[in-house]
C-alpha cells in the first residue's frame, strides 16, 4: 500500500503508477457529477461547457445554498456508482477523465476503458460526507443548473481524501480480488453455518 | 381528556430528522471504534480513520454525517393511557418532517416515482412512512426517526421459501444476500432480518431489526445464537469495510421473527449503512418532549 499526494490535473504518468490498494490524496479541481447529469451529457448530447481533461469526476449529489449569488456547501457526499458504469467509457474516452471517483465499484467495460486511456476508479468512503464537505475550499462554479441537485459542479479541494485506488490502469480490480476471495471461503463459512 | 397541543408532535417529528442525520448514536459510535481497533488490514485500517473523523466534523460543525437524508421512517408507539388522536399525529409528522427539510435546510431524497421530480420537502405520496405500535400501561407517545439511506436500502431482499427448505435456506440467503450487495450499502452496517409472518410483515421485521441498538440481541436465545453464527459468517468473507477487503464486514446482524403460515417460510434482509441513524423522543401528555436515541 503506497501513498500518494497528487495535483489535478492528472497526467497519464502519475496515474498509470497507481495500483490497486494504493491510498490517495489531491488537491486542486474536483467535478461533481450524477446521473442526470450524464443523462444530459450522452443521451440529451450536450457537450460540458467546460473542459474534463486530466479531471477526476466524484458521483455527487451535493446540498449547496446560494450566500450572496454565490454556492457554500452544505453537506457534500458521494453516491454509489454502479448505476452510472454506462457512462464511464465516454466520459474517459471522449472527454479525457482521468479518474472516477465513487463507492461501490464500476464494471468490465469501464475497466477495459481505463486500462485502454489510463484512468483509475478511487474508492471514497460512503457515509462520511461530513469529511468530504470539509475538504471542500469552494464551490468554483455551477454550470448546467438547472438540473440541480445534479448539474455539473465545479469544486476546488485540498487533501482530499482518502481515496482508495479500487480500479487501477492495469486492470486490476480491488472488488472483484475482495469477491473472488469471500467466494473462494465461502464452502467453509457454510460448513460452519451449517448450511452446506 | 387533556387538552394537548398537537404542534409539540410537529416540533419532536422535525428535530428527530436533523438529530438522526447529525448525531449518531453513541451505541454505533462504539460499535465504529470497537470494530477499527480491531481491523488489522491497512486499507480498511483507514477507511475506519475516515468514518471516524467524519463523526467528530459533524459534531464539531453540527451538520449532517452523510448527504443522503434518506426516506422518512418514523416508529410510533401509542401510550394507552392517553386520548392520542392517530390522524392528527400522522398530519403533525408530515409536516415536520418538511419543516426539518425546509428550515435546516437538507437536500430532500423524495421523488415522484414515476415523473422523477424532487417534492423537495422529503414527503409526498405515501411517506413518512409511518410503523404505528401501541403501548400498554404507558401514556406517552414513542417516535423513533430513521432517515433510511438508498445505498442499503436498494440492496433489500425477500425470499418466500417454503417449509421444505428449513431454517437453514434462510440463514443461507442472509448470507448471500450480503455477499451479493458487497460494497453498495457501506458496510460494516447493520444486517436486519426478519424471519416468518406474510411477504409485507417479513420485510417489515427486517427494517425493526435494524432499528435496535447495534448489537442488542434478540431475547430468544435461539435466535440470539442464529445471530451470532451469521455475524461470525459474514465478516469470515473479509469483504471489509466499503467492500476494500478486511476483518469487520457488519458491526452486527438483528433478528426479528413471527410467527407463519403453516406453507411460508419467508425471509428478508435489509441493511442498514455503518452510519446508523436513529433518533427517539417521548412525547408526554403535559407537552413535556425527552429526546434520546
Amino acid at each position: 500500500m503506497a501513498r500518494y499526494h497528487l495535483q489535478t490535473p492528472f497526467s497519464e504518468e502519475a496515474i498509470r503508477q497507481l495500483r490497486v490498494g494504493d491510498i490517495v490524496h489531491f488537491d486542486g479541481t474536483l467535478f461533481g457529477i450524477r446521473d442526470l447529469t450524464q443523462i444530459y451529457m450522452f443521451d440529451q448530447h450536450h457537450e460540458p461547457p467546460v473542459s474534463l481533461k486530466g479531471m477526476p469526476c466524484i458521483h455527487t449529489a451535493p446540498s449547496l445554498k446560494k450566500v450572496d449569488g454565490k454556492w457554500v456547501p452544505i453537506c457534500v457526499g458521494t453516491t454509489t456508482s454502479y448505476r452510472m458504469d454506462r457512462f464511464t467509457p465516454p466520459l474517459i474516452e471522449n472527454y479525457g477523465v482521468r479518474a472516477i471517483i465513487g463507492k461501490g465499484g464500476l464494471y468490465e467495460k469501464s475497466l477495459e476503458a481505463m486500462k485502454k486511456f489510463g484512468a483509475v476508479y478511487l474508492a471514497i468512503v460512503g457515509g462520511a460526507a461530513s469529511l468530504e464537505t470539509q475538504q471542500i475550499v469552494e464551490v468554483e462554479q455551477v454550470y448546467w443548473e438547472h438540473l440541480h441537485p445534479e448539474a455539473l459542479y465545479q469544486f476546488r479541494v485540498k487533501d482530499f481524501g482518502p481515496l482508495t485506488v479500487a480500479m487501477d490502469s492495469h486492470g486490476n480490480n480491488l472488488y472483484s480480488e475482495v469477491k473472488a476471495k469471500a467466494m473462494a471461503r465461502l464452502p467453509e463459512i457454510y460448513q460452519k453455518l451449517g448450511v452446506a | 381528556m387533556g387538552i394537548f397541543d398537537y404542534k409539540i408532535v410537529e416540533e419532536a417529528a422535525k428535530q428527530l430528522y436533523i438529530r438522526a442525520l447529525c448525531d449518531l448514536p453513541p451505541d454505533v459510535r462504539e460499535a465504529i471504534k470497537r470494530a477499527a481497533a480491531r481491523e488489522t488490514q491497512p486499507t480498511a485500517k483507514e477507511v475506519f480513520k475516515a468514518m471516524l473523523a467524519a463523526i467528530d466534523i459533524a459534531d464539531e460543525k453540527k451538520t449532517l454525517i452523510c448527504q443522503d437524508t434518506g426516506l422518512p421512517l418514523y416508529m410510533l408507539k401509542i401510550g394507552s393511557g392517553f386520548h392520542w388522536d392517530g390522524a392528527e399525529i400522522k398530519d403533525r409528522i408530515y409536516e415536520g418532517a418538511k419543516r426539518a427539510t425546509v428550515e435546516f435546510p437538507f437536500r430532500s431524497s423524495a421523488t415522484d416515482y414515476l415523473t422523477r421530480v424532487n417534492s423537495q420537502t422529503s414527503v409526498g405520496r405515501g411517506l413518512p412512512v409511518l410503523y404505528v405500535d401501541f403501548l400498554k400501561d404507558a401514556d406517552y407517545l414513542e417516535m423513533l426517526m430513521i432517515p433510511k439511506g438508498s445505498g442499503s436500502e436498494n440492496m433489500s431482499t425477500l425470499k418466500m421459501f417454503v417449509p421444505a427448505d428449513g431454517i437453514n435456506a434462510l440463514k443461507k440467503f442472509v448470507l448471500d444476500s450480503v455477499i451479493a450487495a458487497g460494497a453498495n450499502p457501506c458496510p460494516p452496517g447493520i444486517i436486519g432480518v426478519g424471519m416468518g409472518g406474510t411477504a409485507d410483515l417479513v420485510m417489515r421485521l427486517a427494517k425493526e431489526a435494524i432499528a435496535r441498538p447495534v448489537g442488542q440481541r434478540n431475547p430468544d436465545p435461539a435466535v440470539a445464537k442464529m445471530e451470532q453464527e451469521l455475524e461470525d459468517a459474514i465478516n469470515a468473507t473479509g469483504s471489509g469495510p466499503m467492500g476494500l477487503g478486511g476483518d469487520v464486514s457488519t458491526l452486527a446482524v438483528h433478528i426479528e421473527t413471527a410467527h407463519t403460515h403453516i406453507t411460508l417460510n419467508p425471509v428478508a434482509v435489509n441493511t442498514q449503512c455503518w452510519p446508523a441513524r436513529r433518533a427517539r423522543a417521548r412525547v408526554y401528555p403535559d407537552g413535556r418532549v425527552e429526546y434520546g436515541y
